[in-house]
């Protein structure tokens, strides 16, 4: 039935409209959380919220706040629906995922609500495309209840330290170790594998650091698997904000400047494989 | 063992590793008082490659703890390549590298100091192992060709990327070819195209190879030494002899060595068309001309006749200074075992790994280094495994 319904509407018929001149501001952020099959996304007239979990145990979200589009009406105090992102991230790519230079590929997004499909129209060079993706029901999605209050230790680093270490991660390990501490070694990443261990050790008076708050020695393991796809956001952001709260919990906070020199953010939340006793000191 | 390489060096390391890497599943490391040894051989024996990074390479060099015997070990290539995966990284960032090797720990470890302060610290398990020792001696081969790797790498260059054995021979006008090899059995649509390069005396350095000789060989584990030899800026000599024989790469400056041992084929070219003109076919004789008929166990394959002989060896040292080729089984008289061979290196006879596709299936052995342990003829033991492998 939906797929049915008349193109030519009324605005106000949409619960939610966002238009953007380049796609790729959209596009390129929603890449960077892409590990899994299926979103939710949220809109709010700050903007839209793409949520992306696997097993239960870590969260990506990509933030697209409302100054990014050209046009961005939100009809109702919040709109949700679950998407298939692979299919979405196809259909905004459908000119091409690297255009030509001086080319920019238009989009405008229509979401009539609750058991209606997004619609997206696409431009670039007079030729528009129309893609209905189909929404599903939007799931509960998880909470992590990271507050700032709870955060024990806090890094930001120059991604481009970051890159090559998850670039090489030794995928052998099944566990990325993560120590952040006041004293020796500062921040250190260690991997387990098959081959032996490594160890990746940042000095706190780096050039790449670019604000150490750690308050006490924390020891936690993350499973590599999880923490793999982030790479996806590390290489497109400029900075990473490295945070574990009292728990172990880990947030990791991307910046990611797009074409036009906009700044967005995406997060990654994930929880610690196991204890590490010796890591309360 | 202690070692510390700075600066450029650093890539120098990583991009022998590279080229190593192209050959062997295991990375033999050994601190001598003439330098670190690195060395591998392919599973199928038919391949060895090792590099003597003299003591002047390094920084700071030390082969053994004082009072204490060198350590010497085997780990994963794959392990060690991951240390210097990205040479373009390697090359910005890793302003230091220390390798040392402790007994105690069990471990090997490799420090890479980089930019901004970030080191890495890789603690990579090993194996104690004998020492590995393939037995060459480019001084006893006839043909020699040196160039810059340039000039090599260059004539390489349009070879297709799957091609897997390229003839390398002397042209009328002693002009150097370089062809894509065909199997006669290759399918058609392979076979189809014949990629012939032909390189003047003058871009040689040294060239003493009458016309009409042809080696044939694997084009993947001489680009391996190329790349190295061209990034390193060297030149590189091929030591050959008659078809069958085991070719030797060499590259070689004041603070390093290097050699690629690669099996030939036995056949270099029979089912091509002749380098040059019918009368070079008669000055170079095919084959069966003077090979020795190929060892019933192996008549199905066209190039086991002649062996690279390798050992292993409780004393390196000793084996060091062996200097001999191992001939083909037909000749066999004329090798000298090594008092301290053993035919301690079982592993590629038990490895559970797919046997090469290709003929270079076999090669050296301590076995045939040593008579006591090997019955006249080619080893039973090897025939058995490739069949069953097979």
């Amino acid at each position: 039935m939906p797929l049915l319904t008349p193109q030519i509407q009324d605005e106000n018929d949409y619960s939610l409209v966002a238009s953007l001149d380049n796609v790729r501001n959209l596009s390129t952020i929603l890449k960077a959380i892409h590990f899994r099959e299926h979103a939710t996304c949220f809109a709010t007239k700050n903007g839209i919220k793409v949520t992306v979990e696997n097993a239960k145990c870590v969260q990506a979200n990509a933030f697209i706040q409302a100054g990014i589009f050209q046009e961005f009406i939100v009809q109702e105090e919040s709109v949700t629906f679950r998407i298939n992102l692979t299919v979405l991230l196809d259909c905004l790519s459908i000119f091409g995922s690297s255009p030509m230079p001086g080319t920019l590929t238009a989009l405008r997004m229509c979401y009539q609500g609750y058991g209606y499909p997004l619609m997206l129209f696409l431009e670039e060079g007079g030729v528009v495309t129309v893609c209905k993706i189909n929404t599903q029901e939007p799931e509960e999605t998880l909470d992590f209840d990271f507050c700032s209050t709870n955060v024990i230790n806090k890094i930001i680093l120059q991604s481009e330290g970051l890159r090559e270490a998850f670039s090489e991660l030794d995928m052998t390990s099944e566990v990325l170790q993560i120590t952040m501490s006041p004293d020796k070694p500062y921040f250190r990443l260690s991997t387990f594998g098959n081959a032996g261990s490594s160890h990746l050790d940042y000095p706190k008076d780096s050039d790449l650091m670019e604000s150490f708050n750690c308050n006490q020695t924390q020891v936690n393991r993350y499973k590599i698997a999880l923490l793999k796809p982030s790479t996806k956001a590390l290489v497109l952001s400029c900075k990473v904000s490295i945070r574990t709260d009292n728990r172990g919990f880990l947030s990791l906070q991307y910046m990611i400047r797009n074409e036009d020199g906009q700044i967005c953010f995406v997060e990654y939340y994930c929880c610690p494989d196991e204890e590490v006793s010796e890591s309360e000191s | 063992m202690k070692c510390l390489v700075t600066g450029g060096n650093v890539k120098v390391l990583g991009k022998a590793v590279h080229s190593l890497s192209r050959i062997g599943d295991e990375l033999y490391l050994e601190p001598l008082e003439d330098g670190l040894s690195l060395r591998t051989v392919n599973s199928s024996r038919s391949a060895y490659a090792c590099f003597l990074f003299a003591p002047l390479f390094f920084q700071q060099y030390q082969a053994a703890a004082p009072g204490q015997e060198a350590l010497r070990c085997k780990i994963l290539m794959k392990s060690f390549l991951a240390v210097f995966r990205s040479l373009a990284t390697v090359e910005k960032s890793v302003e230091r590298c220390c390798i040392s090797l402790n007994g105690r720990s069990s471990r090997l470890v490799v420090q890479l100091h980089c930019r901004y302060g970030v080191r890495k610290t890789h603690n990579l398990s090993f194996q104690d192992c004998e020492s590995l020792q393939a037995v060459f001696d480019p001084a006893l081969c006839s043909h020699v060709l040196r160039a810059p790797a340039r000039v090599l790498g260059e004539a390489v260059l349009p070879f297709p990327p799957a091609l897997a054995e390229v003839t390398l021979g002397i042209g009328c006008g002693r002009r150097v070819i370089l062809r894509s090899y065909q199997e006669e059995e290759a399918d058609s649509t392979v076979k189809a195209m014949v990629t012939e390069m032909s390189i003047g005396e003058e871009d040689f350095q040294q060239l003493q190879a009458q016309e009409g000789v042809a080696i044939t060989f694997c084009l993947k584990e001489f680009r391996g030494l190329l790349s190295f030899a061209e990034s390193a800026n060297l030149s590189l000599s091929v030591h050959f002899d008659a078809p069958g024989r085991p070719a030797i790469f060499a590259v070689k400056d004041s603070l390093l060595d290097g050699h690629f041992v690669l099996a030939t084929l036995s056949e270099s070219d029979l089912h091509s068309p002749a380098l040059c003109s019918p009368e070079l076919r008669r000055l170079a004789p095919p084959l069966q001309a003077h090979g020795t008929p190929p060892p019933d166990d192996f008549a199905n394959d066209d190039i086991d006749s002649y062996m690279i002989a390798m050992e292993t060896t409780v004393d390196s040292e000793a084996s060091r200074a062996v200097p001999s080729i191992a001939l083909s089984p037909g000749l066999r008289p004329f090798c000298s075992p090594d008092p301290y061979s053993e035919d301690n290196e079982a592993e590629p006879s038990t490895e559970p790994g797919t046997p090469p596709p290709k003929k270079f299936r076999s090669l050296f052995f301590g076995s045939i280094l040593a008579p006591a342990h090997s019955p006249p003829g080619p080893s039973p033991v090897l025939a058995e495994d490739s069949e069953g492998e097979g």
